[in-house]
């Protein structure tokens, strides 16, 4: 029988009951969010179980909500089971005052490169990582340019003309 | 059919192949002129770039270096790509603010004289890029001769950069530009020996 997201589901809640919450399917691919103290028992399991092999990590990245107090920053992890290829992906939530969660480094090698850049941008600290310096950015960059409170352009210039440059709020109104 | 050839043999467009020469005393079979003249003459006809191609603005470089602009025109079609031995470093693209040590070392590298073109807006200003990764404008980090607006400047207005170009080296130099008061004041700015 070919695995399909409902057994995914069913086999997820019977190893961790409802731990895990916001079960959804966008386009089809199966969406979860887990505790961040369980982020790596939930990799573990996905990969070794015999049935799910979610064996590669596809991708790592981070995203910031301003405005979920207290869980302000989402650590999105993608997996993808090669043999019946399926992919999932669930998220982790944490305070943005202590963004600490168990770095993946030890299971997939990949998450090492995944979690210095998302450190970089959004100032993770993966706990454990054998690096977690810059990756991308300069070296003496003293924030996380991603984080929301950043504003993407220096609203205090003026050499740039703000109506070729979209600033000035002519957009939309 | 074959293709009519036609050759410019009456002369009647106003095709001058050399520059005029600079001033100077003529004889038969002699000219004198001062040093810095020849010199400058010399050096204005026969740059050699250093093509620092980051991003889109380096395409239309390329096309620039081809037949149809053909930049050899102007004695630039010895593109060098060590900098020790160009004079002209031009620096086409946007340049990420983890470039920018980078390029500052290729400059420094540079034998005087030197003189560098910024290509195009993000090379000038960052351009469109206004954002934490891009360095606004390469004349923070070294200093800048000629300015090439455009995103990117058509080959048009490159050739009409590197004019200006061979303008200064011509015209406005000393021989020496390096003991020039002005010069070792802007290098002082940049924190350059
Ligand atoms: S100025 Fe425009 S064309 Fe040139 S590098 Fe920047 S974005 Fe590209």
């Amino acid at each position: 029988m070919p695995l399909t997201n409902d057994i995914i589901q069913c086999k997820l809640t019977e190893r961790f009951g409802d731990q895990l919450t916001g079960f959804e399917q966008p386009y089809g691919m199966l969406t979860f969010v887990a505790p961040k103290d369980l982020n790596l028992k939930v990799m573990q399991f996905l990969n070794d179980d015999e049935t799910l092999k979610f064996r590669f990590l596809t991708d790592l990245t981070a995203v910031h909500y301003p405005d979920r107090k207290g869980e302000e920053l989402a650590v999105v992890y993608h997996m993808h089971n090669l043999e019946d290829n399926i992919r999932l992906r669930f998220k982790v939530f944490t305070d943005i005052q202590q963004p600490d969660v168990f770095t993946a480094t030890a299971l997939f090698s990949a998450a090492g490169w995944m979690e210095r850049e998302s450190y970089d941008f959004f100032g993770i600290n993966f706990v454990g990582h054998p690096n977690l310096k810059r990756i991308l950015n300069v070296e003496e960059m003293d924030y996380f340019p991603l984080r929301k409170e950043y504003p993407l352009e220096d609203q205090t210039r003026i050499d740039k003309d703000d109506e070729m440059f979209g600033r000035g709020g002519h957009i939309g109104n | 059919m074959a293709r009519p050839v036609r050759f410019n043999v009456h002369a009647e467009a106003d095709v001058k192949l050399v520059k005029e020469g600079p001033e100077g005393y003529m004889g038969e079979g002699f000219f004198t002129t001062s040093l810095d003249k020849v010199v400058g003459l010399g050096r204005s006809n026969s740059m050699w770039p250093l093509p620092f191609a980051t991003s889109c603005c380096g395409i239309e470089f390329m096309a620039t270096m081809a037949s149809t602009y053909d930049f050899a025109r102007f004695g630039a079609e010895r593109v060098g790509f060590s900098p020790r031995q160009c004079d002209l470093l031009m620096v086409m693209g946007t340049i990420a603010k983890k470039m920018g040590p980078v390029l500052k070392e290729v400059y420094l590298q540079m034998a005087e004289p030197r003189w560098v073109m910024a290509v195009g807006a993000c090379a000038s200003s960052g351009g469109i890029f206004d954002t934490y990764s891009v360095l606004q404008g390469i004349d923070q980090i070294i200093p800048v001769d000629v300015y090439v607006p455009g995103c990117p400047p058509r080959p048009e207005a490159i050739i009409d950069g590197f004019m200006k170009v061979q303008e200064l080296v011509h015209n406005r130099e000393s021989v020496r530009r390096r003991n020039g008061e002005r010069y070792k004041e802007l290098m002082e700015s940049y924190g350059i020996q």
